[in-house]
């Protein structure tokens, strides 16, 4: 048996930098939200591959001077040599006004993809999302709470939850930052996907603990912690291992349409790894110390 | 039992793979796989084919919304159901096969998606499903107007033309308009002609407007563009009208086309429209498909390695795992989107999680010094505890993104369903090929030693 609950502080230090990072990024830049919540289009164009690369700020000029088109932003894409024009809410009639007007500059642009998104949608689609995470986090407390019949249990899986939700959104206001990473329905998917993967394994964990303690009635919280980790975490380590390939392997070789999607998985996976064995089980004995000295005074 | 699902599962994953072999005499030629199912005597037959999103198929999803402000409520849901009738006739009219209407109605929004799959032309499909064709029918007015019409010379002269008042008469009120061919006495002379038939309300109005306007013109009008103005002849009482006018044969089914179409009983606006050309999801679904074999090699490499003879059961129990899920994604069927396939290769990485559980177990037990049957069998026996609660949070999570009761107040968006549906079933079907294949494997496998 490792005596891993004697570096509890340590682990609470590097789950602290990491969201101190986290809540640093999203204060200070926030998120970038993609049109499916703001409102607003989004057109990706190809050029003729013989064109030499063009330049954005050349395209996103060409795009403004139609009337009542403004280009928010233009990207290029180095995976496929693709651009994305980002304008505000836009028909159809008025998208194929920029591809006459690209065409008239440089050579065969091609339209890949088309994306408008009218800005009420946009609020509504905000509110029936922040519904779906709040339905989604009470029906997992319920069930953990249900599940161990202890509270505390349920504080601890919760809490390990809100850290692996703070580290992943915040990673995204990071990305955001760095890369002009936007976030959008899929990066939603991946959070309450994360969720669910944070609680599944500290279910692995607690429902170790429990079984331990009820062996050997009596014993010592934190030897009976100490065991049930180091039984479990090879299990840990090995499942979130085989994930991880999976998500790594797609996120440098598959495409770029779900990329970011597989980067928010990824990171979720990993912190949700971390929290189970770092921060939900020694939070479990903290909660426990504190408990025993408030019945005590 | 495992063996014949994992066969019936090849059959099912199985391509059209053509066979042609030619050596000296002997010649085959024949095609294998591609199956349909038939089932119940061939009432329910489908080809066996994975059946594409639209982010991967290309395609066009527009949604739009229907404005009701003038239609009085209790009428609503019929006018919302009128109008995805029409869309589903203006598609149809498109010769687009794979087309998907459908509406969506919550609180006082009402709504209708439509999914085009393989659309190229999109500008054309949107044009013709509902950039807000409103249609209506104008009586001549007392006052004609006058307009100066330049002559070839360069002079201008004089032109007068009528102007049309507005009637209460609309596209609501039509029924259908269709190309017939004239009549007299019995014999088909082949002139083409429009006839419009009006519901019960339409029969009414038209009545009165041809009883006011005989000899004078009543023109329809397309989103306020005069499309053709006859002349009345006579009053028409029973609601079934006949525009003649020489026309060819195309110019009338485009006129029919265009009065059916633009017979929208309510005014409707594009909320959201999304198109993706085909190249971009095929070279996706290329890139993530070969990331999903790299993927799924390495997870076979790190299980062997780590768990030996174990190790290579749960590699053929994850093969075994792949092939039903391929099975069951033709059969349902899934529409497998790319946010689908994401969830298709991330639920590989977690059907080992099972495997994982049970031989971390059978090491346990071995370490206790158990014998190696029964360490086998309690690894399976006290895992599945720890393996059901632990999928549980994951299938709540799925349920709330797949949304399948469409409750109105959750996001609803085809890709996130894919990711959710794939995500669910991989949970399902590898806590059966986790536990019950890979245990069938090891007392196969390991009995002869024990």
């Amino acid at each position: 048996m490792i005596h891993f609950m004697k570096f509890k502080t340590q682990y609470f230090l590097f789950s602290g930098i990491f969201l101190l990072i986290g809540i640093f990024s999203l204060i200070a830049w926030g998120l970038k939200p993609s049109i499916d919540f703001t409102g607003g289009a989004l057109l990706e164009v190809s050029f003729d591959a013989s064109q030499e690369d063009i330049d954005v700020a050349d395209i996103s000029q060409t795009v403004s001077e139609i009337e009542n088109i403004d280009a928010n932003s233009v990207q290029f894409i180095k995976d496929n040599k693709n651009y994305i024009i980002r304008t505000n809410s836009i028909g159809e009639l008025q998208k194929n006004e920029i591809l006459t007007a690209l065409e008239s500059k440089y050579s065969k642009p091609e339209e890949i993809k088309f994306e408008t998104v009218g800005p009420t949608l946009g609020k509504e689609l905000l509110v029936k999302t922040a519904i779906a995470i709040a339905i989604a986090a009470i029906l997992i407390l319920f069930y953990v709470a249900y599940q161990f019949k202890d509270k505390w249990y349920g504080l601890a899986a919760i809490l390990a939850m809100f850290h692996d939700s703070i580290i992943l959104v915040g990673a995204f206001a990071l990305l955001g930052k760095l890369f002009n990473v936007e976030v959008d329905t899929l990066f939603v998917t991946a959070l309450l996907t994360t969720l669910s993967f944070s609680v599944h394994d500290t279910i692995v964990v607690f429902d170790r603990i429990r079984e331990l303690l009820r062996l050997r009635p009596g014993a010592k919280l934190e030897d009976v912690i100490n065991e049930a980790v180091t039984e479990t975490l090879s299990r840990s380590l090995n499942n979130s291992m085989t994930i991880i390939f999976m998500l790594t392997t797609l996120a440098l070789l598959g495409g770029s349409t779900i990329k970011w999607f597989v980067v928010a998985l990824l990171i979720g996976t990993i912190s949700g790894t971390y929290s189970s064995t770092f921060t939900a089980a020694p939070l479990l004995l903290v909660l426990d110390k504190w408990k025993s000295r408030k019945t005590k005074s | 039992m495992v063996f014949a699902v994992t066969m019936f599962s090849i059959m099912v994953d199985l391509p059209k793979i053509p066979i042609n072999f030619e050596y000296k005499n002997i010649k085959i030629h024949k095609e294998i796989g591609g199956y349909r199912l038939e089932l119940f005597g061939g009432r329910i037959k489908r080809d066996l084919e994975i059946k594409k999103g639209l982010d991967i198929a290309g395609g066009v999803s527009v949604l739009l919304e229907a404005d009701m402000s003038n239609v009085n409520s209790s009428d609503r849901p019929e006018a919302l159901n009128s109008l995805k009738n029409i869309i589903e006739r203006r598609v149809n009219l498109l010769g687009i096969s794979e087309a998907n209407v459908q509406t969506s109605q919550s609180a006082d929004r009402y709504r209708v998606i439509v999914e085009l799959a393989g659309v190229i032309n999109a500008t054309q499909a949107l044009d013709t499903i509902g950039e807000v064709a409103q249609l209506d029918f104008r009586t001549e007015s007392a006052k004609p107007q006058t307009v100066e019409i330049q002559n070839e010379d360069g002079t201008t002269s004089p032109y007068t033309i009528p102007n049309y008042d507005k009637t209460d008469l609309t596209g609501a009120d039509l029924r259908k308009a269709t190309v017939v061919f004239q009549n007299s006495n019995g014999i088909q002379t082949g002139e083409p002609e429009i006839q419009l038939q009006f519901n019960a309300e339409g029969t009414k109005k038209f009545r009165e407007i041809t009883q006011k306007s005989i000899d004078k013109r009543v023109a329809i009008y397309l989103d306020d563009k005069v499309v053709i103005a006859p002349t009345v002849q006579s009053a028409i009482t029973d609601g079934l009208a006949v525009i003649t006018g020489g026309f060819t044969i195309d110019q009338a089914k485009t006129l029919a086309t265009q009065l059916n179409a633009g017979a929208l009983p309510v005014p409707v606006t594009v909320l959201e429209q999304r198109t993706v050309g085909p190249t971009l999801g095929q070279e996706s679904v290329d890139k993530s498909v070969y990331a999903g074999a790299v993927g799924l090699l390495i997870v076979m490499a790190f299980m062997i390695l780590y768990y030996g003879r174990l190790g290579i059961l749960a590699s053929i129990a994850l093969i075994i795992y792949g092939l039903i899920t391929l099975a069951l994604y033709k059969l349902i069927p899934v529409v497998l989107t790319l946010p689908g396939l994401a969830g298709f290769i991330l639920s590989i990485g977690m059907a080992v999680d099972a495997n994982i559980l049970i031989f971390e177990r059978i090491k346990e037990e071995l370490r206790l010094n158990k014998p190696l049957s029964i360490a086998l069998e309690n690894g399976f026996g006290r895992s599945w505890d720890s393996i059901r609660d632990a999928n549980i949070a994951t299938l709540v999570t799925s349920f709330i993104l797949f949304n399948p009761l469409d409750w109105a107040f959750l996001p609803t968006s085809g890709s996130i369903r894919g990711f959710a549906l794939t995500l669910a079933l991989g949970i399902f079907i590898s806590l059966f090929t986790g536990i019950i294949v890979t245990r069938n494997l090891v007392r196969v496998f390991f009995h002869k030693k024990i």
